[in-house]
């Protein structure tokens, strides 16, 4: 059975071979913190893997993480000089290869498919050919690897080092980014047991008047909006809201279709989702894997969509849901 | 009431931009000492929280190959393709890809698209091409905004169609917490049919949007362009 936790420690493989660049990259002022930043997400990914079985104490990589957080966040890490081709060679080659260089890319996409349509339901000797609950991260893994090899033969690329510099180059272009949805997850888990998401049902169920449907429906999905917000995560707010609003006064009190209500409540959090840089991965990530100059780009492309269909999630559950 | 500063922390933190990593954590350790966690605890809050999210990093292993084709010119090539479809424009293309991606998770597809394996190296290229054809080199300003807009396509386009498809996490999440706190028996095709009107909303006002793009670009970029004729044609 081919395991989550193989492709975990690929990455984190990845980042080590990649941090041990770096130290020696003599382009990049700031090589070492550079280097033991990347170094030890790296290792982190590997240990993570005994401290998700509980076999390891949490303790020393929560150390680790405060470290990395330090390390970027007071500007202990910087980029070398990529090693890459002139735009006119790209051009030139461009050319040359035209459509042929889609193959690779487009491997990933056809193999996640596959993994997630045909793959999954493959089993060998009773046991499942893919890990149960993690065939798309699978799919993407295993599409990533054979788009290198494919990748790598087509182009007649023969060292393994070319992708892996293009790659690092790339790590180091997103920087504390790349840090920040895996930190967001642990704030998200912290306010969780510190009981914040209590307190923000408590708010929410003391602004709202007795007796109008339309405004508890109002005050559940902007609140699954504004919690969604401040927890990066509709997940979080979904729980919480439901249980001082949705279901004691939208279901039980007014007699609310319970499907209708409890799937747009969570797609009201879905709004919230788009405008929030606590969803790191969506808003801020993209922003610097493509560059953007302004971290806040895609959250602005996204705000007005966000705004009209939070409407539009509170008009539908108005008129369809009771 | 008192663990809220921890939020306050967060949002003070993104309003004057201070690193979004010493925000994040500084408010952690606020809020987890606040809400009666031992230092300890918090620590090991920190590493089990890195430990379980590491699928949201996983992207990663997909940049040494598309940092490869890159050095071969797949950008390049994404506008060189776009260039022979006159009549897709950026908001066209972009309105394209939201409606893919917007299927593709309704059917379970979630990773087959995503920022780093088809926005940047195919999306964002074939966008810029697309503008690029008509308008000539853009300038950085004009630059930024049709990458975030690519951005926005792909997140929209997620989010709003991941709900439709029956095994996806929200869906039962949705079904798991109702069951087993109010003892329901709420079928996730229930919950799935209920997500279709939103995702029809989505698609009509962001695919309106980034049709209205064109528009925004053709005005920017048409009287960048007088203006520096203009200019040049008053320096003569």
């Amino acid at each position: 059975m081919i395991k989550a936790e193989w492709f975990y420690w690929l990455v984190g493989l990845s980042f080590l071979v990649m941090a041990s660049q770096m130290v020696t990259d003599r382009s990049n002022p700031k090589r070492y913190g550079t280097g033991a930043f990347w170094g030890l997400i790296g290792a982190g990914f590997i240990y993570s893997s005994w401290v998700v079985t509980k076999q390891a104490p949490a303790e020393p990589l929560g150390v680790a993480v405060l470290v990395m957080a330090c390390l970027a966040g007071f500007g202990f890490t910087g980029r070398g000089t990529p090693r890459t081709t002139t735009p006119e060679q790209r051009t030139a080659s461009a050319a040359k290869l035209g459509n042929k260089l889609f193959v690779p890319a487009l491997t990933i996409p056809a193999v996640a498919m596959a993994c997630a349509i045909g793959v999954k339901h493959l089993s060998i000797g009773g046991e499942p050919v893919l890990q149960e609950g993690s065939e798309t991260i699978l799919g993407l893994g295993i599409g990533a690897v054979v788009a290198l090899v494919v990748g790598m033969i087509m182009l007649r690329e023969k060292r393994i080092s070319v992708p892996v510099q293009s790659g690092r180059s790339m790590l180091e272009a997103m920087g504390w980014a790349m840090l920040l949805p895996q930190m967001l997850a642990t704030l998200g888990a912290i306010f969780q047991v510190s009981g914040v998401g209590d307190q923000v049902g408590k708010i929410a169920t003391s602004v709202l008047p007795e007796g109008s449907l339309y405004i508890a429906v109002v005050v559940y999905c902007v609140g699954m909006f504004v919690f969604t917000m401040i927890m990066g995560n509709a997940f979080a707010a979904f729980p919480v809201m439901t249980a001082a609003v949705g279901w004691p006064v939208l279901i039980g009190h007014f007699d609310g279709n319970p499907a209708a209500v409890l799937a747009i409540g969570m797609l009201a959090g879905f709004c919230g989702t788009l405008v929030t840089p606590m969803a790191a991965n969506f808003n801020i990530v993209p922003a610097a894997l493509l560059e953007l100059k302004d971290q806040y780009g895609p959250i602005k492309a996204q705000l007005p969509t966000a705004g009209v269909l939070l409407g539009c999630n509170i008009l539908i559950m108005a008129l369809f849901a009771f | 009431m008192i663990v809220l500063l921890g939020v306050l922390v967060v949002v003070i933190g993104f309003a004057t931009k201070r690193n979004p990593l010493l925000v994040v954590g500084v408010a952690g350790i606020a809020t987890g000492l606040l809400g009666g966690l031992s230092p300890g605890k918090v620590l090991a809050a920190f590493g089990d929280g890195f430990a379980g999210s590491r699928a949201v990093t996983i992207f990663a292993i997909t940049l040494p190959v598309i940092g490869l084709l890159e050095r071969y010119g797949l950008q390049e090539q994404a506008r060189n393709l776009i260039a022979r479809f006159a009549t897709l424009t950026t908001g066209r293309f972009l309105a394209l890809y939201l409606g893919l991606r917007q299927i593709g998770a309704a059917v379970g597809l979630t990773n087959v698209f995503g920022h780093a394996q088809t926005v940047r190296p195919l999306a964002v290229p074939m966008a810029e091409g697309a503008a690029e054809r008509k308008y000539g080199e853009l300038p950085d300003r004009t630059r930024e905004k049709v990458r975030a807009f690519s951005a926005s396509a792909d997140n929209v386009g997620l989010f709003f169609g991941e709900d439709v498809f029956l095994a996806v996490g929200s869906i039962l999440l949705i079904t798991g917490f109702v069951n087993t706190t109010y003892g329901t028996h709420l079928e996730p095709l229930q919950l799935a049919l209920w997500a279709i009107p939103t995702a029809l909303c989505a698609f009509v006002v962001h695919g309106w949007r980034l049709l209205r793009l064109d528009r925004q670009l053709e005005r920017e970029l048409l009287t960048a362009h007088v203006h520096n004729t203009a200019a040049a044609e008053a320096a003569q």
